[in-house]
């Protein structure tokens, strides 16, 4: 699997650290509604199909990056810097449940 | 139906096998069924099982996808172990284990169930006393543990590198002698044979593609081969529990899908006979019957529904391999392969009623559910006869992420590609 890094071009993933699911929101700090702190700790959406996740080039140009990778077929179609990426591409549909 | 004995073996042997019947029918699917049960693998046909013979719950469809024993349960490495640290965790795989010590029997099938020990190798001192602790917890718990030398080590397992040139030297290790492997595809096999014959219809080739209600209540599935109707609906689907979710329009569960890579060599004369666990990484390795050496490690790390691997992974796994048998560099591997392991945020299963009703879920065996399969199927089908939980599955909960009541045995925090 390879991912083309922004800064970098594209790197073996071997360079790369995941950081998990890019969906989640986490709740202002101060919030004390556990209803959202518990949906952002311990709810997945794992859809079959594209996934919107951050992986970090840790190997690399050390950067944060938002990725989107069909959790089916691993083809990748969007690369972005998580810094001033606002998530266009948050929660994608799960293609193959249409 | 074919029983087997000494008797009809030989019967057969001398007939030229060619009398053998098949093991199970191979019906069409009816209207509708008391119950249900999603997803035709280790876990499902136990539970189809347990729900006929202790139950009396005979009216019972497994709907399989693909062929029987396609998914995890035909592709795990067939470690049966029951040596964890948290009391929860601790009583329901051991209850496991005492079921796995007289499967065959039961089951009239032979599993090939071999307790020929795991051992977990300690490289540093506090590992080792981290061991000690959970072997004492196992042992209050009435589970066998016991702690060995380096000399002794050695002595059980001649190939392995125990000298302080080791890349990470052996300090000592945790051995569950009762612990061991079993025939991972005979384990479906016995079970499916035992609910056949007791009346369960096991229909493959037969996809849920969605979910009949009535209101919020379950009341069949639509499937590729028609609508069925049942009283109850399980799914046991293990790593596509994220994808059936869905269909039920539950979006989302404390889950995550991830693939795990097994892998076989060369068949090589007897070289270890019991299973080995390397602390300092991950990597586990036995010897099947065959003599292939079969092992693996760690989850390839990111959401996946592949069932198949990537190379980092294969990579690490060899390396791990080397550092513990140097002498093994040289021996080929014959071939690899992946499962999709539905991974749950504290490394525990989850067996409950719910969560909408008329449904029942069995799901987050995360990499360790084969040693589970005897003992989760005899709770799901507890739960799903009696409307609630038996005292081994009760901590079992979907809520207790959100309870704070997390059972989390390696300590690894909300993080499925760490447990
Ligand atoms: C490589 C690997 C090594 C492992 N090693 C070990 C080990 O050494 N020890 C151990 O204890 N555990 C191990 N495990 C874990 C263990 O195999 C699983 O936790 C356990 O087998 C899961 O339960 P199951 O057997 O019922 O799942 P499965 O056999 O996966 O059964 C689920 C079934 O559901 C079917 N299904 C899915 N969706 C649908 C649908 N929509 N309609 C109909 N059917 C559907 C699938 O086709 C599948 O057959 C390992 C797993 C892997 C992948
Ligand atoms: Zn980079």
């Amino acid at each position: 699997m390879l991912i083309t890094c922004p800064y970098c071009g594209p790197r073996d993933v071997i360079e790369f650290t995941y950081q998990g699911d890019g969906n989640r929101e986490r709740p202002d700090p101060v919030s004390q509604n556990f209803e959202a702190w518990n949906a952002y700790v311990y709810d997945r959406l794992n859809p079959a199909g594209d996934h919107n996740e951050i992986w970090q080039h840790s190997g690399g140009c050390r950067a944060h990056l938002r990725v989107v990778r069909n959790t089916l077929t691993h083809e990748i179609s969007r690369v972005a810097f998580v810094r001033g990426d606002h998530g266009s591409a948050a929660r994608p549909k799960a293609e193959d449940e249409a | 139906m074919a029983e087997y004995s000494a008797f009809s073996l030989l019967a057969n042997a001398l007939k030229g096998n060619k009398d053998w019947k098949p093991a199970w029918r191979k019906p069409d699917p009816k209207a509708s069924y008391d119950v249900i049960i999603i997803g035709g693998g280790g876990h499902g046909l136990a539970t189809a099982y347990y729900l006929a013979k202790e139950h009396g719950i005979t009216n019972v469809a497994v709907l399989e996808k693909g062929w029987l024993g396609s998914g995890n349960v035909g592709r795990n490495t067939t470690a049966v172990r029951s040596n964890y640290l948290l009391p929860a965790n601790t009583r329901f795989y051991e209850h496991s284990m005492k079921m796995w010590e007289n499967l065959s029997h039961e089951l009239n099938y032979n599993v090939m169930f071999s307790q020929r020990g795991c051992l977990n190798l300690a490289h540093t001192p506090t590992q080792f006393d981290d061991y000690a602790r959970r072997g004492n917890a196992m042992r209050h718990l009435g589970v066998d543990a016991e702690l060995m030398t380096p000399a002794e080590i050695k002595r059980l397992i001649p190939a392995l590198d125990i000298s302080s040139e080791a890349r990470f030297p052996v300090v000592g290790g945790l051995m569950q002698r009762r612990a061991g492997t079993a025939r991972h595809d005979a384990v479906a096999w016995g079970y499916a044979r035992g609910a056949d014959r007791r009346g369960v219809d096991i229909v493959e080739n037969c996809e849920v593609t969605g979910f009949l209600r009535d209101g919020d209540r379950v009341t069949g599935v639509t499937t590729s081969r028609g609508d069925i109707r049942a009283k109850k609906v399980a799914v046991a689907v293990a790593g596509s529990t994220g994808r059936v979710m869905h269909l039920a329009g539950i979006e989302t569960m404390p889950i995550e899908s991830h693939v795990l890579q097994a892998f076989v060599t060369e068949s090589l004369k007897p070289f270890i006979d019991t299973v080995v666990t390397f602390g300092m990484g991950h990597f586990y390795m036995s010897q099947s019957d065959k003599g292939g050496l079969v092992y693996g490690g760690d989850i390839d790390g990111y959401n996946s529904y592949a069932q198949r691997g990537n190379l980092p992974i294969v990579d690490e796994v060899m390396s791990e391999m080397l550092a513990l048998f140097p002498g093994l560099a040289r021996v080929r591997m014959l071939r690899s392969w992946g499962g999709v392991c539905d991974m749950s945020m504290d490394g525990s299963p989850i067996i409950t009623t719910g969560p909408l009703p008329g449904m029942y879920l069995n799901c987050g065996w995360c990499y360790g559910g084969f040693k589970a399969t005897p003992a989760s199927g005899w709770t799901f089908a507890w739960t799903i006869a009696k409307d609630e939980p038996h005292d081994f599955n009760a901590p079992f909960t979907l809520d207790r992420f959100h309870r704070g009541l997390v059972i989390d045995d390696k300590g690894q925090g909300a993080n499925p590609r760490l447990h």
